[in-house]
Order: structure tokens, then sequence, then C-alpha cells
């Protein structure tokens, strides 16, 4: 019985925000997360730089004369408002997405992000001690979980679910490749067996990150590699935060914007997401590490963004890429 | 049974007051809602105050701040600039409901009625053939220099004769118990989204207060809109798309344009979203440009179109007004009903209903002295320490001097701003504003408050039953504005005095 209601530009474009700041901080949490479990003694910030690299903000720290000590790190990926990709500069930039787009969202959607936003807001500094910080990232991740789960159970399923779950794949797909990035020099051949079971450790934490771990070790062969993991990350069909399967979800959408809404202006984003399903499938994982990952997941990320164009200068009224 | 309750409250001198929250309530001198007796209504309003009573202070406190708790997390919040901070807050809610019996709300619904009629027919004269200026009921300077006056409407031909489709009328009850209108609100009035939102939190919090009455519902309000934004469409529309427009999440009033939106299911739009070709409207969607037949827009005339009033709004749609005067998009309410809204042509109202309508105004006007004519400056000067001073082009409570509770310096301030310019001004005598029970931290205690029904307006009008009542929550104050501390209270109109005991 519902009619074919058209969709305002700015409310595309703000459910794809909307999905996409939230996403963020889920991953951002994720990172930091995993990070921690790096964190060698005595070697700290080393591994919390390992971070700043991933995000590409060592100018950002240089430029604001923050020394990358790991209090600093954590301050500035969680809840440093001055970084527009801190958790809580996300959370602040989804509730405010949500706000233009009460209208549209539901009652319990918009109370709930009101209610996060105002829990992750009043977040102090004494929850980044290494003995909470796991469950301040937790805490994170229940709320945009939470979100999702509301958004799922009473957004209604029209054109504007689309957009928001576009959001959602392109900032998941591009969080995974630097979930992966953390972790890419030790792809470097391997010394020693000693060496070799420290590193898988790691890489669990990696999957662990990902919350991958149990799923990847019903999959993998029983000898596995760090190859392994990459290619469970880059390509598993099934795996919900793989590249691959966000990747076809997002073509799922835009074929459906095409063919139920008529919306024109989807050709050149699937071509866009055909060429990123060839970039991720199309070549041999242990080709893709032969030849650099992190240049590889670099060109992914690059890609992810044009995608994002795409679709932006197609449907939304003001399209400005993400700070 | 019930009509004994209130007396037992009355009398317990003996109960600690947290216990009988009405045992030390007494709002002498002025007329209380609840508890002034008149015919009509006496059932419900003794059973709401014995409820209350059984209740207890410390339940209403502990559901009061859990209601208020609800408003913060919903976002149910209006935004309160000063200085450079935006804040949100909410409007505090009070939890005793102020009840109007069907016979007072029969008087006061023909009394706003009466009012919208005579303003539309005020706005279309003015802007076509003047006759009451020519008939010298009211001074051609007062409405032909009103800065709110726009001469793009002259001979402009309106669906239904209606200029103000959605109008608030702001009225206040005197010591006696009679209703006078305090002011009209003819432009963008707002707070219907408080009558519905707290009859909500009522039924959520207290649904033992409101157990078994018959109440006039107030969720209505978004179809009854709906419908009137329709009809006002350009002829030969067959699904006319309405629209809200609204200045964007940065208007105080941005959560009454949600809601607004929501409840008649039609997109809020900004400016931007809007664009005109050809003197067509249309808003841009994801499918492309598509048609736009009616706008009910929460933006001041001046901001609509930049390229006929304001050039530096940011907030309009250039070749907004071009398109509305070749008739292919109706704004709802028209440009240039504030100049009938004025505080300066409000002193002639009841002329100008004479004028129209051959009857008496039903709600009566509260006296006012007009500073730009001699004797109404004269007089308020002589008498300023007892009249309610305001400026005739603001709203929001702003720039009042209230005489019996002005310093000196305040009241020689009021002197200097008079004599500055006159024309800005009107004066009133102190109304002593009808009080109910509030909610306060020494317990129930009266505070003033003033009532805005809503109506609105296309083919015909339709009140919607009650309206909002704003409270003026600091002790003695007068003020209900809420941005200067006034909170709101649910307002119940009932479905049938004649009905006794819930």
């Amino acid at each position: 019985m519902s009619r074919d209601v058209p969709l305002l530009a700015r409310y595309a474009e703000g459910l794809f925000w909307l999905a996409r700041y939230l996403e963020r901080a889920e991953n951002t949490a994720r990172l930091v997360d995993v990070t921690q479990t790096f964190e060698s003694p005595g070697r700290e910030a080393e591994s919390w730089f390992a971070l700043v690299r991933i995000n590409a903000d060592e100018a950002g720290f240089r430029d604001r004369g923050i020394t990358p000590t790991a209090e600093a790190v954590k301050n500035f990926y969680l809840l440093d408002p001055l970084n527009p990709t801190s958790v809580v500069a996300s959370v602040a930039a989804a509730r405010m997405n949500a706000r233009t787009l009460r209208p549209l969202i539901s009652t319990e959607m918009w109370l709930q992000m009101n209610v996060f936003h105002r829990d992750i807001a009043a977040t102090s500094d004494n929850e980044l001690a290494g003995d909470r910080l796991s469950r301040l990232c937790r805490r994170i991740k229940e709320g945009v979980q939470a979100h999702t789960g509301i958004t799922e159970g009473t957004f209604f399923r029209d054109q504007g679910w689309f957009f928001y779950q576009m959001g959602r794949l392109i900032e998941r797909a591009d969080q995974t490749t630097r979930l992966l990035d953390i972790r890419y020099h030790l792809l470097v051949p391997a010394a020693g067996e000693e060496r070799r079971i420290a590193e898988l450790a790691q890489w669990s934490g990696v999957l662990r990150g990902a919350a991958g771990y149990h799923a990847f070790r019903r999959v993998a062969p029983p000898s596995f590699t760090p190859r392994d993991v990459v290619a469970f990350l880059l390509t598993d069909t099934a795996f919900p935060r793989s590249v691959a399967l966000c990747i076809a979800g997002i073509e799922d959408c835009l074929t459906q914007l095409r063919s139920r809404y008529g919306l024109r202006g989807t050709v050149a984003a699937l071509e866009r997401t055909e060429e990123l399903r060839g970039a991720i499938l199309g070549r041999n994982v242990d080709a893709i590490i032969a030849t650099g990952l992190h240049q590889f997941l670099d060109g992914i990320q690059s890609d992810l963004n044009s995608l994002a164009a795409e679709i932006g200068t197609a449907f939304f009224r003001d399209w400005r890429p993400l700070a | 049974m019930l009509h004994s309750e209130p007396a037992a409250a009355r009398s317990g001198f003996m109960h600690s007051p947290s216990h009988q929250p009405f045992a030390d309530y007494d709002p002498s001198p002025y007329f209380c809602e609840l508890t002034s007796r008149r015919p009509g209504g006496e059932a419900a309003r003794a059973a709401v105050q014995a409820r209350i009573g059984t209740i207890g202070l410390d339940a209403l406190r502990a559901r009061a701040a859990a209601a208020e708790h609800d408003l913060i997390d919903l976002g149910i919040t209006f935004t309160v600039y000063s200085d450079a901070n935006a804040i949100d807050r909410i409007l505090p809610f009070d939890c005793v409901p102020r009840i109007l019996s069907a016979a007072e709300w029969a008087t006061l619904e023909a009394g706003v009625k009466q009012r919208v009629a005579a303003l539309n027919l005020f706005l279309h004269d003015i802007y076509h053939g003047r006759k009451i200026i020519a008939d010298g009921i009211i001074p051609a300077d007062l409405v032909l220099g009103n800065s709110n006056y726009r001469p793009e409407m002259e001979g402009f031909p309106i669906r239904f004769g209606t200029y103000v489709h959605i109008c608030g009328t702001d009225i206040v009850r005197d010591t006696e118990g009679r209703f006078l209108v305090l002011e009209d609100n003819a432009r963008t009035p707002s707070g219907v989204s408080y009558v519905v939102e707290n009859r909500h939190l009522m039924a959520r919090t207290f649904p033992d207060l409101m157990a078994g009455m018959r109440l006039r519902p107030v969720d209505d309000y978004g179809r009854r809109l709906l419908a009137a934004m329709v009809e006002i469409a350009p002829d030969g529309v067959d699904e006319p798309q309405v629209v809200l427009l609204s200045p964007g999440i940065y208007n105080s009033a941005y959560f009454e344009h949600v809601f607004l939106a929501r409840e008649m299911g039609v997109p809020l739009v900004e400016g931007a979203d809007l664009v005109v070709e050809n003197d067509r409207v249309f808003m841009r969607t994801t499918a492309g440009r598509r048609p736009v037949h009616t706008i009910y827009r929460r933006i001041g005339d001046d901001f609509l179109d930049p390229t006929v009033f304001r050039p530096d709004s940011m907030l309009g749609v250039p070749g907004l007004i071009g398109a509305w005067r070749k008739g292919n998009v109706t704004l709802a309410n028209a440009v240039g009903t504030g100049v009938a809204d004025d505080k300066a042509v409000y002193a002639y109202m009841p002329r100008i209903i004479r004028y129209y309508l051959g009857e008496d105004a039903i709600l009566p006007n509260v006296e006012t002295h007009i500073c730009r004519e001699k004797e109404g400056l004269a007089y308020t000067l002589a008498n300023l320490g007892n009249l309610v001073v305001k400026p005739v082009g603001e709203s929001g409570g702003y720039g009042i001097t209230i005489g019996p509770r002005a310093t000196r310096a305040e009241i020689d301030a009021a002197r200097d701003a008079l004599l500055a310019d006159p024309s800005n001004w009107i004066s009133q005598p102190v109304i002593g504003l009808s009080v109910a029970p509030t909610l306060t931290d020494a317990g129930i205690r009266p505070r003033h408050l003033d009532l805005r029904p809503f109506a609105v307006t296309g083919r015909d009008t339709w009140v919607l039953p009650g309206g909002l009542s704003r409270v003026a929550l600091k002790e003695g104050s007068l003020v209900v504005n809420s941005s200067q501390g006034g909170g709101s209270k649910d307002t119940w109109v009932l479905a049938d005095d004649a009905e006794t005991a819930p």
C-alpha cells in the first residue's frame, strides 16, 4: 500500500552520513581495543603510533604539536572533539545528522541516539586508563549496535534505507582495510617458529577486533597462516565485515535503487563497485601480499572514496567529501 | 462525595503538607483555574484535586522528574540563544492539569473563530478596497505605515480569503474569571507541539489522574492541518505536495517543525531544498526535482525570498514570491499577516470585529492605550507605575516593563524609551492573571498562566480543543514565555460538563 514517496536529496545524504559516522565510531573503538592488546610493556607509544599511521594522521599530530604518547593517541581517537574522526566527534556528527533526519527516522532511533550521544559526550579521560579502556570501547560498540538493532527493527524500508546501508558499508569496508593495515608489516617474511607463533597471536587479535575470530577458525585451514587472515578479511563471502561482502552489499543497494525506485545516476557508482570487486576478488591474495599489502589497501581506500563521491554527486544535495 | 474532597483537603491543617498537597494552597486574590467555584466541570476539578491528594507530594515530584527526564531523552526541546551560546532546554512540564469545562471551551472556541474571521476580513480589506480606512475605523498610517504591511499583497487574490491559516490567540483570565484576549499571533505562532506532547506525557506519567475523564482529544491536529493545506493548494492540482519550510536545526522551534512535518506526513524542507524554475517550486529529491504546491512556512516574511525581501537571507528560496504571485504555490500563512497581529492594531480589534461581522467581540480585549496617539501617550506617562508597557514590534515577552513591579530605574528607562519613539509602544493595565495549582519546591502553589488556542483555517476554521497553557513558574511572575522561565501544563477540555464523577 506504500505510495512512492519522494526522498529529499538532503535526507538521503543525512542517512548516508548517520550510518557512516556511527560505523566509524564503532570501528574506531575496535581499533583502539585491538591496539591495546598489542601494547608491549616499555614500548606503548610505538604500539599506539600504529593507529596514527593507518589513519594517516601523522601530519595532524605534528600540526597541533601533540606528542604521540599512548595517552595522547587514545585521547585523540576517542575523546578529542577537534579530531573529526574521534569517537566523540563521530557520535556528535551522527547525532547532528539524526537531528536533521528527525522527520524521517523513528522516535526510538532518535531517543537512543540522543541518550547515546549524551553518554559519550560525558566520557572522562579517567576511562582511558588501561584497566577501563576496554570497557569504554565496549560501551561505544554496544551503543552503535543498539542503534543498528533499533534501526533494523523500526526504520522504514524505502529508498532511505538503502542510502543508510551504503554509508555503513562503505565505512565498514574502509575500516576493515585499516584494521588489516595495522599489522601489515608482520607479513614481512618471518623468521623462526617462535616469531611465527607470536605473530599469529597478533593476527588473532586483529580477527578478534573485527569480531571474526571464531568464524575464521571454523572456515580456515587447520594450519593457517597470516595470508589466510588477510584473505578472510578481504574476500570472505559470509563474514559481515569482509571488504568483499561490503562491496556486494553496496552493489545490491545501488541495484535496488535503480530497479525498485527508478533512480537514474547509479551507473557510475555501479561501475566503481565492479572495479572494487575486481580488485579484491580478481587477484590472488599471495600476489597482493607479494606486491605490497599496504599499497593495495591504500588503493582500496581511495577507490571507496571515489565510490562515495559518485553516490554523493548523483543523489545528494550538496556533496561534500568527508574531512 | 467527590464534592466534599476539596473541602477536606483544604481543612487538612493537621496533616503535614507533604501528605495533603492542597492543605496550604491559597490562590487569593486571583481566580484559580482549579479551585475557584463556577458552574460546569465541578466533578472533574474535584476529582483531580482529590487524586493529587492521593498521589501525594513525594510521588508527584518523583513522577514529574521522570516526565521531564523523558522530555530530555526525547529531545523535546527548544533552543535558547544567549550571547554566543545555544542551549537546548525543555519546556518545563507542570503535572497539575488545567481544566476547561465544556461551557468555557464553547465560549473560547466561538471567540477564537470570530477573531480569526475578523482578522482575515481585515487583511483582505486592507490589501484590496481599504474600506475600513475610508470609513475611519482605523487610522491609515497605522496600517499603511506599519513595518509589516506588504505592498506586494495589494490586490492579490487569496483562496477562501484566508490569510491566517494558523492562528494562535493569547488569552488570559482576570480576577473575575473573565477571558480576555491579550494578543493575536497571526504570523507563525508556535507551541502546538507541546499541546500534543504534554497530553502524551500526561497519559504516560499520570494515568491515574486521567482515568475515566472524558476529554476532547488533541491528536487530530496534524490531520486537520494537512487537510487545510491540501484545501488551499492551487487550483487544478489533484494530489498537492505539501511541505513544511523550516529555517533548520538551529531554529529554536525546530522540534515543533519536526513534530508538525511528522504529524502531517510531509517533508520538512529547508530553503536550499527548494528551487524555483519558470515560476514553479520544486524540491530536490534523489529522483530529481518534484513539484511542490503548498508550503507551510515557519520562516518570517522577510526571509522568504532574497530577491524580494531581505537580500541577505540564506533561509529563503529565490523566486518563491514570484511563483506564489503566479498562483503556482500557496504559502501558509500568507505574506503580510503581521500587520493584523501588531500590538497597535490589536487595540482596534473590538471595532474591527464589529465593523466586519456586526457583532460584539465574544472575547474582549484587555484595555489598551496606544502611545502613538496623544491621549494614549499622556495617559501612559502619567500612570507608568500602574501599567504594563510593551513594545509593539517584539514577541517572546522581551522589552516589557511591568509598572507595579519595576524599580525606579526601570520606570525611568521605560519613560525614556517611550518618549524617544512613542509609536513603538502600547500600555495596558496590570491584569491579575488567573492562577493554577503548580508543583513547586515549596509544594503546590498558585502560579499565573495564560492560554493559547490554535485555530486552523482553510475553507473553514477548526480550533484545537484546549491549547497551550503557559505558566509562569516563578512566584508572582506574570511572564509566561518559554524564553523567560515559563513552563506549560496539559490543558483538558471536558467533553461534557453534565457528566458527574469520572
